[in-house]
């Protein structure tokens, strides 16, 4: 099926592709198009006219800077993060994400930053990027402001982004500890997902803090608080059964959306099940940190 | 106002200059306006992979992709991988191991399995299913698609083969 038309104008710099949105009549920014030309040809979203950030240099960059954080351009595609030597060695797990985002097509296109923005609640990156406590930088036409990860979803589809402002890069703390994700899908996006973020003492051994998210649930990822109370200064031999005690509390207080992915109890279950695999993953990559 | 836009491009190596709407889709440029008829649309909502073409040699959904966005770079559709006197290698391959029956998405697994190979060309038993998981087909449960295409990772396929 068909968009309905729209104009379409290529900007070759960030305070171009600003304006070319905030002029006269409703302006999106483009870049891979495979969630936003989706909701274009059902008639979900109608544009009047896509700026495309393709051009833009400097938004595919990806970088340890000196503050020892990771940078990621908000249209990298999914491919390249997958294959990037920076973050397949300081982090594998998001590398391993990003290569099992829906199919190989759509991730020669599609981009971390269309994935954020579109909001959809089923998705892979949001989850993690709960977990790695990352900011996500928006530049608008009165100057930049960053955005935590978790508040940047405000509900299903939904997110604080203003429609003239563009999220141009992701940063996180490079991790001080094993980063772990698993999901469980039937078709293409995941129906639940963990992320599990540890940050260890200098030998390894004891964990001074965590960062749990479930995502896919309800409508944007939500922190296991209990979990990450659980889990804060014990050693990691101590984790599972950490867990294991408040785990059942900690499920009980999330918020779960019954649909085609399946029922509430079913999917609190799938959660804990993700969680504690991750855990022995990354108990067994903490104990080698 | 820009509606329209004119875009040059390699069309299976050969260069094509055209104008189109802006919401034109490659796959209706690609079938319509230049009468390929080898892609085929089938979910139109890049899931199923029947569409898939090469875009710089990396795969694509042409149903979700703007004409306008091949300007300047190069597309490869399954007559630009068939030679003109028989079948390629990956072609022969599926033929042999009957890794086809309608036929309808096997246009778009032809294009993946080309991807991988250049990508990788011996790529491991999980390499493959990861790699073609998205490339629907409800006709050979894919266990003859995944032998073509592990013959082929073999070096098995030899041009005699068809």
């Amino acid at each position: 099926m068909l968009t309905t038309p729209f104009e379409f104008e290529r900007a070759s710099t960030i305070a171009d592709a600003i304006r070319a949105v905030g002029q006269e009549g409703d302006g999106m920014f483009y870049s891979g198009g495979t969630e936003l030309l989706l909701a274009m040809k059902m008639r979900v979203i109608h544009t009047e006219r896509l700026i495309d950030i393709k051009g833009i240099p400097g938004l595919d960059r990806i970088v340890l800077n000196d503050a020892n954080e990771l940078e990621i351009g908000s249209r990298c595609t999914h491919a390249k993060i997958a294959g990037d030597p920076v973050i397949r060695e300081h982090v594998p797990a998001l590398a391993s994400l990003c290569a099992d985002v829906a199919n190989v097509r759509v991730r020669s296109v599609g981009t971390i930053g269309g994935n954020l923005c579109f909001g959809e609640p089923h998705a892979d990156p949001p989850t993690m990027l709960g977990a790695l406590d990352a900011r996500l930088v928006l530049q608008g036409p009165s100057g930049t402001r960053l955005v935590h990860a978790d508040d940047f979803i405000r509900s299903e589809l939904e997110t604080v982004r203003e429609p003239d402002e563009l999220l141009t890069r992701v940063v996180f703390p490079r991790p001080a500890g094993p980063v772990t994700y698993r999901r469980f899908k039937h078709g293409e996006r995941p129906s639940v997902n963990v992320a599990m973020a540890w940050s260890l003492d200098a030998n390894g051994r004891r964990i001074r803090s965590a960062r749990v998210r479930v995502g896919a649930l309800g409508s944007r990822p939500q922190p296991l608080k209990a979990v990450e109370e659980a889990l804060q200064g014990i050693s990691v031999a101590e984790v599972r059964p950490a867990i294991e005690a408040v785990l059942p509390t900690a499920l009980d207080e999330l918020e779960v959306n019954e649909d085609r992915h399946g029922g509430a109890d079913y999917k609190r279950h799938l959660a804990g099940v993700l969680l504690l695999r991750n855990a022995e993953e990354a108990i067994a990559a903490g104990g080698c940190a | 106002m820009t509606y329209a836009l004119p875009i040059s491009f390699s069309l299976n190596g050969q260069a094509t200059a055209i104008e189109v709407p802006t919401h034109t889709l490659l796959i209706d440029l690609i079938r319509d306006r230049l009468g390929l008829k080898g892609t085929k649309r089938s979910c139109d909502m890049e899931v199923c992979g029947a569409c898939t073409v090469l875009l710089d040699g990396e795969p694509i959904s042409s149903c979700t992709t703007l004409a306008v966005d091949v300007d300047r770079r190069e597309v490869t559709t399954i007559e630009g991988v068939t030679p003109p006197d028989g079948l390629s290698r990956i072609q022969k391959a599926f033929v042999l191991h009957g890794g086809l029956q309608c036929g309808f998405c096997t246009p778009g697994f032809i294009m993946a399995v080309t991807a991988l190979l250049k990508a990788t060309p011996h790529p491991t038993d999980e390499e493959i299913r990861h790699y073609l998981h998205g490339n629907l087909c409800r006709c050979t449960g894919y266990t003859k698609i995944f032998v073509a295409v592990r013959s082929l990772a073999a070096g098995q396929v030899s041009e005699d083969a068809a």
